[in-house]
């Protein structure tokens, strides 16, 4: 019952209602001239410096679903859910070089998403229509999954009730104000509220790191616990540590989600936010403080275990919702006030990606759909006032998706987001080293690779569940004839199909003589920084581009 | 910062440019997270921690040192 929760309530309600009102105050924060601009309203005025990236970007991609649902899979799989921390090790190092890249051009040319840098490099509007495409589809449920980690925090808080609306309408509200201010303030809304989110994430982490030890009987107890449980259970899988068949799958399952990313569109708007390289630099060494956190947040699920935490029944009867774990962690650890923090770390936490990610699905549809569709000469204005209401649209869709889909939905959805996402890496990623694939083959390779992951997430199976088809993304090599149990991550099979299909397309259509556009980008673009001018090409559209933010 | 300068050839360019030998060594903690068979283990443990779990944890700090090593040797002289 809710009653036994109210301090919780009350705690995370007033801290709840303190961020919407600095959601709302951001849009007066770091002034813009004119807001009615995308680079103003879409990406904060491009002028974010060393701090403030570091919140926005580690409050981008550190969301509330990585706080619920990575300590869950570590209470569920053990050592499997520890690839998280690998993943977001091996990030940094990789894309160290080629955020700056991107930053650079983007710069020059004045793009605000991936897509249109693709337009303007292979010269192709289909090409940067399946790269918008793409990126919109993936990032819809991953904005759909911050719902059920603040469902998560509901649900033990007993804020629930007995039919699907009463249920939902906590979510609805605390959407409709998201919506609000981020429509009103565009970027800097989760600028701003990043400094109390993670602020609040890492107080609530140290605590629970230093105090639940102490009361569980020590590191050594937690993990020897851990042991104990996965080796009573039947799963051949869990452990805390792998084993020979799923050693291939952590870290194919790693490299493939840390390649995967930073190609999503709200990580690359919290980059092109920033002022100039060095910010992107000097980030990509201090983000990795977010990864030390994660790391300490997945060992939550041992002290889950520990604790002996029963996870709260899930939607169906019978069923546990595992997401509940570490709310319920708290809940049984925690005085009650310390719990409403948590609670409030959690929420929040959901509500600065979910912000971004909105603003860079909106930006998407806004620059690579219809601007280059529908209206080809609209006025910055124009842009700005399409992307703030689709962002509107596209919150009332993850919305839609929770309260009358079941989550289950989403989640598969976003397993299937971070193989897609990962089949406009030729063109993105590459793309920013290399001219040398043809338009016409990053085409064929992103189909080739986009239908091969489909067809072996449609064949993952999961016999505990009795789920036939997208039960995963470990892909048993059984299935393509060889004799092993080990299993490999979609992601990286499809990512390698479409890359060797891009390379043998490129060759015939230069043997054949088939017309590859110009590309509209000089090398020198790659390493332009703040305070180099802006190319202006065409007249239609850089006539009224920003007039170059002064730091 | 005077320090030693790998990238004497390049101010022919006004501009920093992204090569460098320094950037040779982001390899390092992109590759050691991926070999299991040097972290999948229980001892020695540490704090209680089993090898699997602090090793990943320290690779975090490798992971730091790395880039801002090249971040620091790569930037540009009499930037700020």
């Amino acid at each position: 019952m809710w009653r036994d929760h109210l301090t919780e309530i009350i705690v995370f309600t007033a801290l709840f209602l303190l961020v919407s009102a600095m959601g709302f105050v951001a849009a007066r924060w770091r002034a813009p001239r004119d807001m009615a601009h995308l680079d103003e309203w879409g990406l904060g005025g491009r002028n974010f410096g060393g701090w403030i990236t570091w919140f926005l970007v580690g409050g981008d991609l550190y969301t509330a679903y990585t706080f619920v649902a990575v300590p869950a899979l570590v209470f569920g799989a053990g050592a499997m859910g520890f690839f998280a921390v690998p993943y977001t090790i091996v990030i940094y190092p990789l894309v160290f070089l080629v955020l700056c890249r991107l930053w650079s051009v983007s710069h020059r040319h004045g793009f605000v998403t991936p897509a249109d840098f693709v337009r303007r490099r292979f010269d192709s509007p289909v090409l940067a229509l399946l790269v918008a495409i793409t990126g919109i589809v993936a990032t819809m449920p991953y904005i759909a999954l911050q719902l059920v980690g603040i469902e998560a925090v509901l649900k033990t808080m007993g804020v629930t009730g007995e039919s699907a609306l009463a249920r939902h309408l906590p979510i609805i509200i605390a959407f409709a104000i998201l919506a609000a201010y981020t429509y009103q303030s565009g970027l800097r809304a989760p600028a701003l509220i990043a400094f109390v989110k993670d602020t609040l994430i890492y107080i609530v982490i140290l605590v629970a790191v230093l105090w639940l030890p102490y009361k569980l009987g020590g590191w050594g107890a937690i993990f020897d616990s851990a042991e104990a449980k996965f080796a009573a259970s039947p799963n051949p899988n869990d452990g805390i540590l792998l084993n020979a068949n799923n050693q291939l799958q952590y870290v194919t399952l790693a490299f493939g989600s840390a390649l995967a990313l930073f190609l999503y569109p709200h990580s690359i708007t919290g980059v092109l936010a920033s002022r100039n390289r060095d910010v992107i630099k000097r980030n990509m060494s201090a983000l990795p403080a977010y990864s030390l956190l994660l790391g300490l947040i997945a060992l939550l699920g041992y002290m889950a275990i520990a604790a002996d935490v029963k996870p709260l029944p899930g939607a169906t009867a019978g069923s546990s919702d595992g997401n509940t774990i570490v709310p319920v962690l708290f809940d049984q650890q925690f005085p009650d006030w310390f719990a409403g923090v948590a609670y409030a770390a959690i929420g929040i936490g959901a509500l600065v990606p979910a912000a971004i990610m909105s603003i860079a699905a909106a930006n998407l549809f806004t620059r690579n759909i219809y601007k280059e569709y529908l209206k080809r000469d609209a006025s910055p204005a124009q842009e700005a006032n399409v992307s703030k209401i689709t962002s509107l649209v596209v919150k009332v869709g993850a919305v839609a998706c929770i309260v009358f889909l079941d989550p289950q939905f989403s989640i598969d959805l976003q397993l299937i987001g971070g193989v897609i996402i990962l089949q406009t890496l030729p063109a993105v990623a590459l793309g920013l080293y290399t001219r040398w694939f043809h338009r016409g083959a990053l085409v064929a390779g992103w189909v080739a690779g986009m239908s091969t992951g489909m067809w072996m997430l449609y064949q993952i199976g999961n016999p505990v569940t009795g789920r036939k088809h997208f039960a995963g993304s470990a892909f048993p090599l059984s299935e393509f004839g060889f004799d092993t149990k080990k299993t490999i991550y979609v992601g990286i099979v499809a990512v390698l199909v479409n890359l060797a299909v891009a390379a043998l397309v490129t060759l015939a259509l230069r043997a054949a003589k088939v017309a590859d556009g110009v590309d509209g980008t000089a090398s020198d673009d790659y390493f332009a920084d703040e305070g180099d001018p802006r190319v202006t090409p065409g007249s239609t559209r850089d006539a009224d581009a920003a007039p170059e933010p002064v730091a | 910062m005077a320090a030693p300068d790998p990238e004497a050839p390049q101010t022919a360019s006004s501009r920093a440019k992204d090569h460098s030998p320094w950037n040779w060594l982001l390899f390092i903690p992109i590759v050691l997270p991926l070999i299991t068979a040097l972290f999948n283990a229980d001892s020695p443990r540490i704090l209680g921690f089993p090898r699997f779990y602090w090793l990943q944890l320290a690779y975090i700090l490798l992971g730091v040192a790395t880039t801002t090593l090249v971040y620091q040797m790569t930037k540009k002289r009499g930037d700020r």
